[in-house]
């Protein structure tokens, strides 16, 4: 077994651990956790696989970025853990579909070369980086798609707002803008006064 | 060079490669080290004669060894963990803190020989593993079940996440003028041009055409690293010490470190990718590290002054900064460099 088969088995071994404890682990903020370093992982992995800009990517947007905020959220929350348990049973079926449709589909991506089905192999040049290569892709080949996913997050931006929005504030408050820009001048006065003599 | 490879080869055998990498790595971080630990010392003095003061005189000559004396009471001190805390994360927090800042410097070339590893997509990879450096904060706000510290996290959290934004865009217009990821060429990049032809290469550098996003780049790194007049998360006055407080001993002091290495790298990246990193400002000096060192030794002093110069900005005076003022500026001068390489007046070609 080579040194590279080795770090697979490595990395693999903690992620399925981490994707385990993030749906076992019974503190919410542990679980989230666990998924950073799943996703951390997953970014080692794919390093390991030279698509080095996914691994990059998934480590700058999910670790750096989205688990952040969801970690800041989470941590606000004060989560009734008997409560969530209460609808285990009726979730269970649903749930249990879905991931059986899950696994499904992974089965039949990873064993498309048992069915014969043409896999979309990496196939990269030498010398060519990988981020140029997709950089040039996304903004040739597939720019429509891109763009409307670009749309499509920027119409979830305005839902999220439009949905949380509660109205104009009527109480008052400081307006940091103009806070700023205040000058000694304008708020002190600097008398003189001549000395009192009697 | 060759005999010590050879030499290594010897002792080691197949080994040495991984020794090699290994002995690389302690080179850096060794004198990487001892630069935080004579920052601080540099910082008490600087800010000391500031305000009119002598800062540290009494431990060796003028001082000098005060560092170490810290470094050594900070070593020998018990470190208390809160009954309440979450001990396991509450122990992480400081390594995750310093893990990133150490892990940058993989990438950071020092001269366009002299670097760790030379990867395509060291632009990216020092983005994404300093985004990784909130999570030391929060984690430690969140372990030490302290409402100070909590208030600390928390509030740090939304100042990295929101300076993250404006710091990438400002990366973003830098790439897109050296048109690559990778820091060894972006600095070479910078040795091209009208200026640099007549021996001025100091008015080519990335500084002057996109003097905008410098400021920002430099500001949001001050905020990155909360450091004063960014410092909320910690502020003194106003949570006690913020994330930190439950903190005592060898596990504050890495906290401490975490900053600090934090600052020397915001300084070498600035100079690496606007102030042209090892290069000589005129045409009849030599290139070499020591410019390199030079130019970090000057931002390091800006940091300095910055924290005994400005007073703390209030929180919502800190986020209007960042998302009403850095954010316009940066999208702003990021259509412009576009249409500035665009139009024949492009100047990086």
């Amino acid at each position: 077994m080579d040194f590279q088969t080795l770090v697979f088995f490595f990395l693999s071994a903690i992620l399925i651990f981490a994707a385990l404890r993030v749906i076992t682990a019974r503190n919410p903020v542990h679980a989230a956790l666990h998924l950073i370093l799943a996703f951390f992982t997953c970014g080692g992995i794919w390093a390991l696989m030279q698509a080095e800009f996914l691994a990059i990517a998934i480590i700058l947007v999910y670790v750096g970025a989205v688990m952040v905020l969801f970690l800041f959220v989470v941590m606000m929350l004060d989560i009734n853990m008997d409560r969530i348990r209460q609808g285990f049973w009726n979730y269970l079926p649903l749930g249990a579909l879905l991931g059986l449709l899950m696994i499904l589909e992974m089965g039949l991506v990873l064993g498309s070369k048992y069915f014969q089905v043409p896999a979309a192999e990496a196939a990269v040049p030498a010398g060519i980086s990988n981020t140029k290569a997709i950089g040039a892709l996304m903004f040739s080949e597939y720019v429509y798609p891109f763009e409307l996913a670009s749309l499509i997050l920027l119409v979830g931006m305005i839902a999220a707002i439009v949905l949380t929005y509660r109205g104009s504030k009527n109480s008052k408050y400081t307006n940091p803008n103009q806070q700023v820009f205040v000058k000694a001048k304008d708020r002190v006065r600097v008398l003189q006064m001549p000395v009192e003599k009697d | 060079m060759d005999a010590l490879m050879n030499f290594g080869q010897g002792v080691f055998g197949g080994a040495w490669p991984a020794v090699w990498a290994l002995l690389k790595i302690v080179l850096i971080v060794a004198p990487l080290m001892l630069g935080v630990a004579y920052l601080t010392y540099f910082e008490r003095k600087v800010i000391g004669y500031m305000q009119v003061r002598i800062g540290p005189n009494r431990v060796g000559p003028l001082g000098l060894i005060q560092p170490i004396a810290d470094g050594l009471k900070l070593l020998l001190k018990e470190i208390i963990v809160p009954a309440t805390a979450s001990k396991g994360i509450f122990i992480i927090a400081p390594m995750l803190a310093i893990a990133p800042a150490l892990a940058a410097w993989a990438v950071v070339p020092f001269t366009d020989t002299l670097v760790l590893a030379n990867i395509d997509a060291s632009l990216l990879y020092i983005m994404a593993i300093t985004s990784m450096g909130v999570y030391g904060i929060i984690l430690s706000g969140w372990a030490s079940n302290s409402k100070y510290a909590f208030l600390g996290a928390m509030r740090s959290a939304a100042q990295m996440v929101s300076y993250e934004i404006s710091m990438g865009f400002s990366l973003i217009c830098v790439l897109m003028v050296s048109n690559s990821l990778n820091l060894v060429e972006i600095v070479a990049v910078q040795n091209q041009g009208r200026f640099a032809d007549w021996g001025m290469s100091f008015m080519s550098w990335n500084w002057l055409p996109l003097f905008p996003m410098f400021l920002v780049y430099l500001i949001s790194g001050v905020a990155e690293t909360n450091r004063a007049p960014f410092d909320v998360s910690e502020g003194e006055s106003e949570i006690v010490a913020g994330f930190h407080v439950e903190y005592s001993g060898m596990a504050f002091a890495v906290f401490f470190l975490a900053e600090y290495a934090n600052m020397i790298l915001v300084a070498a990246l600035t100079s690496l990718m606007f102030l042209g990193g090892w290069l000589s400002p005129v045409g009849f000096l030599p290139d070499g590290i020591f410019w390199l060192f030079a130019k970090m030794s000057a931002i390091l002093f800006l940091f300095l002054w910055f924290r005994a110069t400005f007073p703390r900005y209030r929180y919502d005076q800190l986020m209007r900064l960042g998302w009403k003022v850095f954010l316009p500026i940066c999208l702003i001068w990021l259509v412009v460099v576009g249409v500035w390489m665009m139009s024949p007046l492009n100047i990086w070609k």
